[in-house]
Order: structure tokens, then C-alpha cells, then sequence
């Protein structure tokens, strides 16, 4: 379970309060106004800002003190979620060795990911001689290979067409699904929170509400979420 | 964002930078501490203050003025082997001083082309040396200079503005006066900074053709109280003067700076509808290609009939050229990349006060807080060639950043949260993500800092004995001796060098480069 106790989080003039619980396995959306703050809490449950007050928890455990890469916890960006200069197979290696060379038992775990994200044979291409749709499934093939127990997704499939987006989004629920991971996701698309998780953190006013489900949130939204919602 | 997480660490980088710092301050306390106040500035002093004054404001002005004509024209014009064109300005920055100035003799000397032609109708040959000297060397060098930097706040007003000026029918005139005029008022002052700070500090232009009571700038003072008189004193009181001279000039060169230089892009010709007369442009452009080609040439074909004539001297030089010339970009990368890094996570105080600090100390004053530091430990003259090399890095070392600093900040911006993601170390971060995605740059910043070593006329010949010379020493040796021919040869030689030198290090290694 991961827990956010108590806080606050600075982002140039804006702080955001922050104080839920998200159950194991569960998949929340996080949605609200442009510049509410999404972004901003997904960066600091990972590590990438600090808290300026508060603690996360995560089943007991506290891993707000602990360095980005050290916490059980995957994300993909809005971009930049590949090395350009690195081969497909070189990218996802990094999800299982960071620092160093792969033995053959992990070499093999890589070639697994790419045939589960449907990119068999593409290992030796650079990311550059792909479409954005196969460079997604790239990195979802490294988050794979990872085996965090939460996966953060900060709008990576946001520059893909609508029909790339939902089909990512079923490969992330079918990933999901077969691993039991959390998936906290921010989206400006209330469809996609529809599609694929129950529950839904709503940003705004400076605050991040806990998690309620998606469908009741977005069939009576609150005065805040319907004027975004328009 | 104190306390945030790092890709890289910033250490290594703010160390360098405090290195650098405590070299050049600590020369400096050296120089200030040793400088002889007691008899203050002499006539002599004063004149070469004001020279060094006159013809660096000079140089700056001919060079800014000429600019402009020869920067709209490249702006307005496509026509074949314009990029080629483009580049070759670029050449100077890298060209060894010596060079140019052989191909300048050769060409507006005495003994010179144009003095040549004038003869066939009974006139009196060019002059070259004194101050008109100094000021044609330093336009050769600056004038490319200043084209580029007009030419590419030129080249990024938007094409669309000079699309609605069009649509709403200003002619040239109007066009310039509504677009360009407030362009260059822009750019202007910073160019102007720029090359007035750069002519303060040239030591080989104003050694080579100035001298004597009228022509000597405060460098030139320097050198001369060292090697003639050998007065620490004195030369240390007139460091301290060219210290203070050159550090206000770099204030405010920085100050108007606009954090750009080499820019990209410059090869693309924006799409005009003022007409404007071709043949002006065509003949600005002639011209500034004929100004800075013909010297080059000249050097060409002279040195290829000297290179048969060189003494066993030359080839002693060049050898230690390129020794020192390695040595130097080690030292520069060792400190370079580093500081890059620095900046790059967001520590830039100290880095950039040591980036001033480099800008603002010239060679020579370095040279002589160097000399006075070393000689109560050991022989100066034995530790030429080092000193040498250290003072080239540290001269190279603001143009690197430049260059570097901008990728390095890229580089951690783009991928730093990714590495930070996946558990990344620092090493293997540097090694594997840092060093391939700034290959380019990297690159570059070598081969600049090669070619400037090679061709560095600075400081060895503060601290060499007769029997120790890199090529650039060799060759004004060579030109004291009249032996010109074996100079013209030795010039080629070295032209060979420092352009080798970039080619291999920026270009040689793009053959075979990752996109």
C-alpha cells in the first residue's frame, strides 16, 4: 500500500497538500486543471522533489527519504524515456542492470519483455529508426523487465494518436494485470481514466483528493473537476 | 532545488574551477605584490596605455563597420559555395597569429603584392608596420569575427517579419530602418566589446608589427621589460595596469554578451523580397573573401617553396608543438568537462567567476605572475613548455565552456531524471550516457583548444631559452633572422598543423559518428 502521510509539496509559488492512501494493485488516475500540480506529485512520490513536509510510505516501509532509484517504483516521462544513442536491447537492459553487463539468464529475460511488448527482432535498432508507438512499447518493456511494484506514468503516450494511446493503455492494463503492480497515472483525458483505472485522485485548489472511484467522479464531478471538465 | 538528486556529481568540476581561480588570482596577487609602484607610470607607459587604447578601439570600429555591409549581403544572397564561404570565417579563430601575419607581409608589405603593383606606376611602397599595421591584423582576425556574430542575429529575425514588411510594402530602406536597425542596435555594443577586449590582449599582432615609441601596446611593454631590461618590477606594475584594463573590458563585453557565440544555423539564407542591388552585396562579399583569402594564399605559395628550406630547427619546433599542443588539451579537457558538469547541476558561481577570470587575465600577465611564482623554486626557463601548455589550457578554457556547458546542461536535463529512475551511478552515467550524447561537442572544444595551442605565440616567449622554441616562436626567430623563405615554409608547416589538428579531432571523427 502506498501511503502519503501528511504532505506538502513546493513547486515555485504553489505547494500541494497531500494526504491518501492507494491500495496494492489498484490503478488510479490523476486528473485535474492544467498546472493544478499532477505532474508535481507523481515527481514527488518518485523522488525527483523533495517533500517539504510529510512522509511515504510504502507497505510500512518509508522511502520519501530514499533516492529516486531507490524507491519500488517505475516511471515513464512525457518523453525522454529512451537513451537515443542506445539500442532497443541496451535500453531495457538498464531496467535490469543499471551499472553493468547482462549475464545470459538476463539477456534472455530481455528478449521475453520484447516479444511480450510484440517487438521481436527490433533489439539491435536504435530508438531514432522506430515509430513513436514501438518506442513506447520499448519502455514499457523496461519497466517490465524492472519488476517495481508500482509504475507512475506521467503522460507518455500523450504525443500518440488517439488509437496508439488506447492500444498502449491496453498493454499497460494487460502488464498490470499479469503483475499486480499499483499504477498511478496522471491524464488530461478523462476517457482514459474511464478505460483502464478505478480510481481517480482528483488535483486542484492545491490539494490532491484520495482516491474515489472514476466512475462516480466523473458522472457527479465536484464544482472544481466539472469546470475543467467543461 | 538544494538537495535534489544528481545524475552527475558537481565536485570534481567545482574543484577544477577552484584551481583555476587560485592560478589565476594567485598570479595576480603575485604580479600586484611584486609590481614596482614606487617610480609610477613613465612617458613610455603612458604611451603604450594610450596605444593599446587607440588601436584596439580602432580595430573594433573598422572591423564592427565593415561587418555590417559584408553580414547583410551573406543575409540577403544564396549563391554557391556560400556555406564554404561561411565557414572559412570561421577560420581565423583557430588560424595562428604568426601565419596570418607572414601572408599579411606578403601581401600589404613593403615587399609585398600590392606594394609590387603600386611600383609599376612609380609609387611609394606600403608601410605595414606601426599602428595601420596592427589595426589591418587585427580587422583580418576580427572582421570574420564580427560577420558571424552579426550574421547570425541576422539570420534568427524571423523570416516572417521580413514576410509582412514585404506584404506591407517597405523597400529596402524601410525595411532595414523597421527590422534591421534595431537588430544591430541590439547586437552591436556586445560585438563591439567583444573585439575590443580581444585586441586588447593580442600579443603576436602588436610584437610582430608594432614596436618602437609609437606602436607598443601594454603586452608588448610587458615582453620588453622582461627580455630587454629583465624589470620584474616593471613589468608586474604593467601587468597590473593591463590587468585592471582588460578585466573592465571583459565586464563589459559579458554584460552586453548575450550567452551565445558559435552559432548553428548559419547556412541557411532567409527569403527576401527587397531586391536591394546584387551587385553591392556581391562586391562586399569579393571583397571580405579576397581580404581574408589572399594572405592565406599567399602563405600557400610562398611555403611551398620554403618547405624545402627549413632548418632542422623547424621540425625540433613542431615536434614540441605538438607535444604542447596535446598536453594543453589534455589539461583543458580535464578541466573543461568537469566544469561543464557543474554548471550543468546548477553550481555555476564559482565556475563562472574562473570563466571571467579567464577572460579577463591575458597571457602575458599570467606569464609574468607565473615567472615571479616559479623562479625563487626553480629555473623558469626549464618549466617553459609546461607553463606553457598549463596557460594555453586555461586561455582555452572560457571558449570550451561555451561550448561545452550548453550540451552538458541538455544532456542532464534530458536524460538526468531517466538515469536518476533506473538506478543509475555517476560513473556509469558519465561513461555511458555524458560522454556519447556530448561526442560532438566534446569534439569540437578539442580541436579548438589544439589548434589555439599550436598556434600560441603568448607566453613562450616570455619563458624560452635560445634553445628551446615551439613552431610559432620559430617562425618569428626565423622572420628577426630575415631568413623569410625558411619563415614562409615553417608558416605552412604550422597552418598545416593547427588546421590538421581540428580537422582530426572536430571533423575526423564525425566520418564515423552515432546520430
Amino acid at each position: 500500500m502506498l501511503k502519503l502521510k501528511g504532505c506538502v509539496i513546493e513547486n515555485g509559488k504553489f505547494s500541494l497538500r497531500a494526504d491518501f492512501a492507494v491500495e496494492t494493485g489498484a490503478s488510479v488516475a490523476i486528473i485535474g486543471p492544467s498546472g493544478a500540480g499532477k505532474s508535481t506529485l507523481l515527481e514527488a512520490i518518485a523522488g525527483f522533489r523533495d517533500l517539504k513536509q510529510g512522509k511515504i510510505f510504502w507497505d510500512g516501509d518509508l522511502i520519501s527519504n530514499r533516492a529516486p532509484g531507490k524507491r519500488p517504483l517505475a516511471m515513464l516521462f512525457q518523453d525522454g524515456n529512451l537513451f537515443p544513442h542506445l539500442t532497443v536491447e541496451q535500453n531495457i537492459a538498464l531496467g535490469l542492470r543499471p551499472n553493468g553487463r547482462l549475464t545470459v539468464d538476463e539477456r534472455s529475460q530481455v528478449q521475453t519483455a520484447l516479444d511480450r511488448v510484440a517487438l521481436p527482432g527490433l533489439g539491435d535498432r536504435k530508438p531514432a529508426e522506430l515509430s513513436g508507438g514501438q518506442q513506447s512499447r520499448v519502455a514499457l518493456a523496461r519497466v517490465l523487465v524492472q519488476r517495481r511494484q508500482m509504475l507512475l506514468l506521467d503522460e507518455p503516450f500523450a504525443a500518440l494518436g488517439p488509437a496508439l494511446k488506447a492500444e498502449m493503455l491496453d498493454l499497460v492494463a494487460g502488464l498490470l494485470a499479469e503483475t499486480g503492480t499499483t499504477l498511478l497515472m496522471v491524464s488530461h483525458d478523462p476517457q482514459d481514466a474511464r478505460r483502464i483505472t478505478g480510481q481517480t485522485v482528483l488535483v486542484s485548489n492545491e490539494q490532491a483528493h484520495p482516491p474515489a472511484p472514476t466512475r462516480d467522479l466523473l458522472d457527479n464531478p465536484p464544482p472544481s473537476l466539472r469546470d475543467y471538465l467543461g | 532545488m538544494a538537495g535534489r538528486a544528481q545524475p552527475v556529481s558537481p565536485w570534481p568540476g567545482v574543484g577544477a574551477a577552484a584551481l583555476v581561480a587560485a592560478l589565476i588570482l594567485g598570479t595576480l596577487a603575485a604580479v600586484a605584490l611584486r609590481a614596482d609602484t614606487a617610480g609610477g607610470l613613465g612617458p613610455a607607459d603612458w604611451a603604450a596605455l594610450r596605444f593599446t587604447l587607440v588601436q584596439a578601439v580602432l580595430s573594433a570600429l573598422l572591423s564592427v563597420g565593415l561587418a555590417i555591409p559584408v553580414a547583410r549581403a551573406l543575409a540577403r544572397r544564396r549563391f554557391s559555395g556560400r556555406s564554404a564561404l561561411i565557414a572559412l570565417l570561421g577560420a581565423p579563430f583557430i588560424l595562428p597569429v604568426i601565419v596570418a601575419i607572414l601572408g599579411l607581409l606578403q601581401v600589404f608589405g613593403r615587399a609585398g603584392w600590392i606594394s609590387d603593383f603600386l611600383g609599376l606606376f612609380g609609387l611609394p611602397p606600403l608601410r605595414i608596420y606601426g599602428l595601420h599595421g596592427v589595426v589591418l591584423a587585427h580587422v583580418f582576425f576580427n572582421l570574420p569575427l564580427a560577420t558571424r556574430l552579426i550574421l547570425q542575429a541576422w539570420q534568427e529575425i524571423p523570416a516572417e517579419r521580413f514576410r509582412l514588411a514585404a506584404q506591407l510594402g517597405c523597400d529596402g530602406f524601410a525595411m532595414f530602418r523597421l527590422i534591421e536597425l534595431p537588430m544591430l542596435r541590439r547586437i552591436l555594443p556586445s560585438v563591439l566589446a567583444v573585439i575590443f577586449a580581444i585586441c586588447l590582449t593580442s600579443f603576436a599582432v602588436a610584437l610582430t608589427l608594432g614596436g618602437g615609441p609609437r606602436a607598443t601596446t601594454l603586452e608588448l611593454a610587458i615582453y620588453q621589460s622582461f627580455t630587454y631590461d629583465f624589470d620584474l618590477g616593471r613589468a608586474a606594475l604593467l601587468s597590473a595596469v593591463q590587468l585592471a584594463l582588460t578585466a573592465a573590458a571583459a565586464m563589459a563585453a559579458l554584460k552586453f554578451s548575450r550567452g551565445d557565440g558559435f552559432g548553428a544555423g548559419l547556412d541557411r539564407a532567409i527569403q527576401r523580397w527587397d531586391g536591394g542591388a546584387p551587385a553591392i552585396d556581391a562586391c562586399w562579399i569579393g571583397l571580405a573573401a579576397a581580404f581574408l583569402l589572399l594572405p592565406l594564399a599567399a602563405v600557400a605559395i610562398s611555403g611551398l617553396s620554403g618547405l624545402l628550406e627549413m632548418p632542422a630547427l623547424v621540425f625540433r619546433a613542431a615536434v614540441i608543438s605538438v607535444l604542447v599542443a596535446t598536453a594543453s588539451t589534455i589539461v583543458l579537457l580535464m578541466l573543461a568537462l568537469p566544469m561543464a558538469m557543474a554548471v550543468a547541476t546548477g553550481r555555476h558561481g564559482i565556475v563562472e567567476l574562473s570563466g571571467i577570470l579567464g577572460l579577463a587575465a591575458s597571457p602575458l600577465v599570467i606569464g609574468t605572475g607565473l615567472f615571479i611564482l616559479i623562479r625563487p623554486i626553480a629555473n623558469p626557463v626549464t618549466l617553459a613548455l609546461p607553463v606553457t601548455a598549463l596557460v594555453n589550457a586555461v586561455m582555452a578554457l572560457p571558449f570550451a565552456l561555451r561550448i561545452l556547458v550548453p550540451a552538458a546542461r541538455d544532456v542532464v536535463a534530458r536524460h538526468g531524471r531517466l538515469a536518476l529512475s533506473l538506478d543509475m551511478d555517476k560513473k556509469t552515467f558519465f561513461s555511458r550516457v555524458l560522454l556519447p550524447r556530448m561526442r560532438p561537442q566534446i569534439r569540437f572544444a578539442t580541436g579548438l583548444s589544439a589548434a589555439l595551442s599550436m598556434g600560441d605565440l603568448g607566453v613562450i616567449a616570455l619563458f624560452a631559452d635560445p634553445q628551446i622554441a615551439t613552431l610559432p616562436l620559430q617562425i618569428y626567430r626565423l622572420m628577426g633572422a630575415y631568413q623569410m623563405q625558411a619563415a614562409a615554409g615553417a608558416a605552412l608547416l604550422l597552418l598545416l598543423l593547427s588546421m590538421g589538428a581540428f580537422w582530426l579531432l572536430d571533423r575526423g571523427g564525425r566520418l564515423h559518428a552515432e546520430t
